[in-house]
């Protein structure tokens, strides 16, 4: 198509989700992804959607509830204590199997932490977004084009499986300016959803009534509810794992797991490691839930691999899943800084030459 | 012959969970009856909430959406803006409304959300066992106030129909109660101008009803009446409070 313009992380994310065919946003201002919200305010009203700037974080959240057990497609954006008051509504939307699509463009932590970029709310995003048995599928981009990319793909991917989707972004890939192209492909119709959807019974021309709701006081009920949500999950780990293999044809001794903006800064590492005759190769999970298992296992568990690096802007939140992958078949080491300053490709290269050192 | 009885269609067939002398069951018929009135049933969704009327969506046969606890409006927003042909009511208690949810539903009465809501205010938690509310009366005992509720201690009950009201935006707001047949004319009057309000897309209505809790108040309903209309109708006054039309009084 060749209509590369250069934008900014946080105003792409947004056209993103209008090409996608979404017109419907619901946030409350976060540094630092706020321009998303500003850029929507401006451009949902020239395409017809719906922008609104809710009260609160919790009241964005039971907005996009509310939007998305109507029917439409819905997504809101917010940064790390955004995403923490938004996780209640995300518990009640995740049991409601409704659709919804949720950024967050990650600051430090915890607490107030900073506004520069981290990786700190992994295991939120992975495991703790809320009470309760439930899941969401995260993806976790690398550059403004793949945020791009995977916001598009997110919706029907959300509209698949009845629950909201994550997209985990550093706070670097909504500030950085880069090249991107909206892939003309990408944009979808949303499904039909008058099978549950509370859109009006006169809409479906139906006689039956729908009912979004999360109460399941029978407890046989709520068990049978939390093992149809379970299947889902199952299913995701099944067909939606993704991952980016890199310089992983070669005889490798370290085996790096990183993602997002610190996946960028490895590879450099790893490119300038090779240089100085040392290989290295790198798993980049693209998916965090479900989190490429196998492909890690895989890879660790070639013969010149003596060592794996879990590589983030954390302080080590990833590094249990990939011991998990791994099943202690190679020690697993972490580096890494949480406070907003990006580790440098000098600092990856001594830690992987420390690695080679040791053993 | 007068028109014979009957269930409004907007009603299910179903016997309620709610107990004796309670007033929902009554608030559910009004709102029945007047979206049945208004041919509105087939575009209806309803928004319940949590505590007592968590169930409501079983009494009513239309779409109806479950809210956590005090986030109704919120979700009313989100489904009335992008679908404003619908026609979207929260039904909510005290503990829900008037604490839990008071950000939620003060801004949502603030932009002028075209949706309604129908406030139940029996100043008392009920689905919890009977907890202070914020409406619970000064003196009133509850299994959190034993001994009354100290006004020194925790102020004193929040009037939400007149807290709504006093915001600039306009909207319909008011009180009624349905303790007694005499007063249930006028709550029917009053809930099917908020509906009719919203589908003139005029402005945010919400009708205030009090209501009784015999269970949580450790009275017969009998006795929670007399308490209501001696106790609660002095201090929560009842009629419009604002109304979108300048110069109208009724």
């Amino acid at each position: 198509m060749g209509n590369t313009v250069l934008m900014k992380g946080n105003e792409a994310i947004g056209e993103a989700a209008i090409r996608a065919g979404c017109l419907n946003y619901f946030a409350y201002p976060i540094t630092p992804q706020s321009e998303v919200a500003e850029y929507l305010s401006r451009r949902l009203p020239e395409v017809g959607g719906v922008f609104l700037q809710g009260e609160s974080e919790v009241a964005v959240s039971y907005m996009i509830f509310g939007a998305s057990a109507g029917g439409a497609r819905v997504f809101t954006t917010s940064s790390s204590p955004g995403i923490s008051l938004m996780s209640e509504g995300l518990s009640y939307i995740a049991a409601a199997m409704c659709p919804a699509v949720i950024v967050n463009i990650m600051r430090g932590g915890p607490g107030l932490g900073g506004i520069l970029p981290s990786q700190a709310d992994y295991l939120q995003a992975t495991k703790g977004l809320g009470h309760g048995d439930f899941r969401l599928l995260v993806l976790a981009p690398a550059s403004v084009q793949e945020a791009v990319e995977m916001v598009m793909t997110a919706f029907p991917l959300a509209e698949k499986y009845r629950n909201p989707v994550m997209i985990l972004g550093d706070g670097l890939i909504g500030q950085m300016m880069e090249p991107v192209e909206f892939p003309e492909h990408l944009k979808t119709e949303a499904i039909n959803k008058d099978s549950w959807a509370t859109n009006g019974m006169a809409t479906r021309r139906s006689d039956q009534r729908n009912l979004v709701k999360s109460l399941y006081l029978d407890p046989k009920e709520l068990n049978d509810h939390n093992l149809r949500l379970k299947a889902k999950y199952e299913q995701m780990k099944r067909d939606e794992v993704r991952y980016e293999a890199y310089h992983t044809d070669t005889d490798y001794k370290v085996l790096i797991v990183s993602y997002g903006t610190m996946s960028r800064v490895c590879r450099t590492a790893i490119d300038q490691l090779q240089e100085e005759g040392i290989d290295v190769g790198m798993i980049r999970p693209q998916s965090l839930y479900p989190f490429p298992e196998k492909a890690i296992a895989e890879a660790a568990g070639k013969h010149s691999c003596i060592a794996v690096a879990c590589i983030e802007m954390s302080m080590g939140q990833m590094v249990e899943d990939v011991e998990k992958a791994i099943n202690n078949r190679r020690q697993v080491s972490w580096f890494g800084k949480c406070g907003g300053e990006i580790p440098t490709p000098e600092d990856i290269q001594e830690h992987v030459k420390s690695l080679v050192k040791s053993k | 012959m007068g028109k014979p009885f009957k269930k409004p269609e907007a009603l299910s067939d179903q016997i309620t969970h709610y107990c004796p002398g309670c007033t929902h069951g009554v608030i559910h018929r009004l709102v029945a009856e007047a979206i049945d009135e208004l041919g509105i049933r087939r575009r209806t969704v309803g928004i319940a909430p949590v505590g007592c009327a968590v169930l409501a969506y079983n009494y009513f046969t239309f779409d109806f959406q479950e809210a956590s606890h005090g986030r109704a409006p919120a979700m009313a927003t989100g489904l009335k803006r992008v679908r404003p042909d619908l026609v979207v009511f929260t039904y909510q208690g005290d503990g829900d409304l008037a604490s839990i949810g008071m950000a939620e539903i003060i801004h949502a009465a603030n932009r002028g959300e075209k949706f309604t809501t129908i406030f139940v205010n029996n100043a008392v938690y009920g689905m919890t066992g009977g907890q202070m509310a914020p409406t619970t009366m000064p003196g009133q005992r509850t299994t959190t106030s034993p001994s009354g509720r100290d006004v020194e201690a925790v102020g004193w009950p929040i009037k939400m129909a007149e807290l709504l009201a006093a915001l600039e935006t306009p909207g319909y707001i008011s009180r009624q109660t349905v303790i007694k047949p005499k007063y249930i004319r006028k709550a029917k009057k009053a809930i099917k101008q908020a509906f009719e309000y919203q589908l003139e897309n005029r402005c945010f209505s919400f009708v205030e009803l009090i209501s009784t809790c015999p269970t949580n108040w450790g009275m017969t309903p009998v006795e929670a009446v007399q308490w209501a209309e001696e106790t609660m109708l002095p201090y929560y006054r009842l009629g419009d409070y604002k109304i979108p039309e300048e110069n109208k009084n009724d």
